[in-house]
């Protein structure tokens, strides 16, 4: 994981590491990303929210090319993202993701599930990434649970694990999308909680999700999403108590009611 | 008077022939119908339309076709002087992968895709995802379909023994020319069949047990 602590104020300064520019991308007829740009600098944390269908899973995925975009340019960490094959793999490494569903290999232990990677993909000799991952895990919380099955965790261990295995392999920016979205509510908490000291250790994320208390204590910045769109760029206090577009507006809104 | 141990040495020789033939092949087309159906879930288009044609070629054709293919086109342009083992081995295997490509491609399939998509972005390449994440999760499907898949195989190689390899089904071809009772003589090679294939069933059975324990 980075070093670099870089605080929430100046973390706007620095270089950028993620630059989606005028980026494009259509399911069929569906145009679900239109005229993409956003740069997202080292160290910063970014929430990307809107409603249910306006392209954030999407967004997300492209940066690491689990979807492909039709026009427009992805760079992370200045290389331009390469075509499916060896180069896009190495690059993957670097980009680490959470999925809503955790999805960890169901047949491997939790131990195994954080150190696959680092030895199939980084090489790692084998000793020294289970050391790393009981550390990882430790880390999360979970580190008792390291020689169980992904079933036989909770919702929300199962996504602290998810995060320590896409920890295991170094990467320079993490990609969380709705991490807490398929959680009970009673496990919401430790996965933020997770989430939230990773943002204050420097690393670089972005995030979609509708926890509000999360984007007001760990963004830098949020991003509003709609039909495929961004709406509104602000920081977190701006948007929340004084959005701009009455999209956001009315999105608020709607999730503000409960 | 007792035809099998009159003839047991004969009966002997086709039954191991018939194990024989149906192990090689099973081999053969369990590499290639594991290989083909990474095929046909490969990112590279050339690949699957390679794997889709493999299967709709080798599916579609009467194997007793695919014999005579290999017994009088393949000697003549490819490799003259094949023993007929192998001729038999590789009609049977290449049939067979067809089978075992689609069955191992449906496992495939019931393998939730965000398996594969967790494996590629921690950035393993294609083969390692099949290899170490979807495969051992879409065993447990295939077993069943593979077990019937190798049944089939087991009666379909009788066709070998008309193009004169030997195995049990010839057997029976012989001892007729010797003049026994057919009756006789079809029943005790029928029982020879339903060995081997009730020890494939077993043992299929077995694994699929030890699977669900696994886990
Ligand atoms: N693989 C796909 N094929 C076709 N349409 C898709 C696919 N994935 C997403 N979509 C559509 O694209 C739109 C945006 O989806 P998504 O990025 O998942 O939105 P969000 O995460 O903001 O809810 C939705 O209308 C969705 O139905
Ligand atoms: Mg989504």
């Amino acid at each position: 994981m980075s070093e670099v602590s870089v605080t929430k104020d100046t973390a706007g300064a620095a270089e950028p590491l993620v630059v989606l520019d005028n980026v494009n991308k259509h399911f069929g007829a569906l145009h679900v990303l239109q005229d993409i740009d956003l740069t997202i600098a080292k160290g910063e944390v970014v929430v990307v929210i809107g409603p249910s269908g306006s392209g954030k899973s999407t967004l997300c995925r492209t940066i690491n090319r689990l979807e492909t975009i039709d026009s427009g340019t992805i760079t992370v960490d200045g290389k331009p993202l390469p075509a499916e094959g060896r180069q896009l793999a190495k690059l993957r490494a670097d980009v680490g993701m959470v999925f809503q569903s955790f999805n960890l290999f169901a047949h491997k232990t939790v131990l195994e599930n954080v150190t696959l990677g680092q030895i199939k993909v980084r090489r790692t000799p084998k000793a020294e990434a289970e050391k790393r991952a009981r550390e990882l895990l430790d880390r999360v919380g979970v580190g008792n649970q390291a020689d169980k099955y992904p079933a036989q965790l909770s919702g929300g261990q199962q996504q602290r694990v998810a995060i320590a295995r896409a920890l295991a392999m170094g990467p320079k920016v993490m990609l969380f999308d709705e991490p807490t979205s398929a959680l009970d509510p009673e496990m919401i908490n430790e996965v933020l909680e997770v989430m939230q000291q990773l943002a204050s250790e420097g690393m670089t994320m972005v995030v979609v999700t509708h926890e509000m208390g999360f984007a007001r204590s760990a963004a830098n910045r949020v991003v509003f999403m709609a039909d495929g769109r961004i709406v509104e760029e602000a920081t977190p206090d701006q948007f929340f108590s004084n959005p701009r577009s009455d999209r956001a507006k009315d999105f608020l809104s709607k999730i503000l009611q409960h | 008077m007792n035809v099998l141990l009159d003839n047991f040495a004969l009966f002997r020789e086709g039954f191991l022939g018939t194990i024989s033939l149906t192990a090689t092949s099973a081999v053969l087309a369990l590499v290639l119908g594991v290989v083909i159906a990474g095929f046909r879930v490969s990112p590279v288009p050339p690949l699957r339309a390679f794997g889709a044609a493999w299967v709709t070629l080798l599916r579609n054709t009467p194997l007793v076709l695919l014999f005579l293919i290999a017994f009088f086109i393949v000697p003549m342009v490819l490799f003259p002087g094949m023993s007929t083992y192998l001729l038999g081995v590789l009609a049977l295997g290449f049939y067979t992968s067809a089978f075992v490509c689609e069955a191992v491609r449906s496992g495939i399939n019931t393998v939730a895709v965000g398996q594969a998509e967790a494996a590629r972005s921690l950035g393993m390449t294609f083969g390692q995802t099949l290899s170490l994440i979807v495969l051992p999760q879409a065993t447990r499907t295939v077993v069943a379909p593979m077990s019937s898949i190798m049944i089939a195989l087991t009666k379909n190689s009788a066709i070998a023994g008309a193009f004169s390899v030997t195995e049990l089904f010839g057997v029976q071809k012989d001892l007729s020319d010797m003049g026994y009772n057919i009756m006789v003589v079809f029943m005790w090679v029928a029982l020879a069949y339903l060995v081997i294939t009730f020890t494939i069933s077993g043992l299929f059975r077995l694994l699929e047990r030890r699977l669900e324990v696994a886990r």
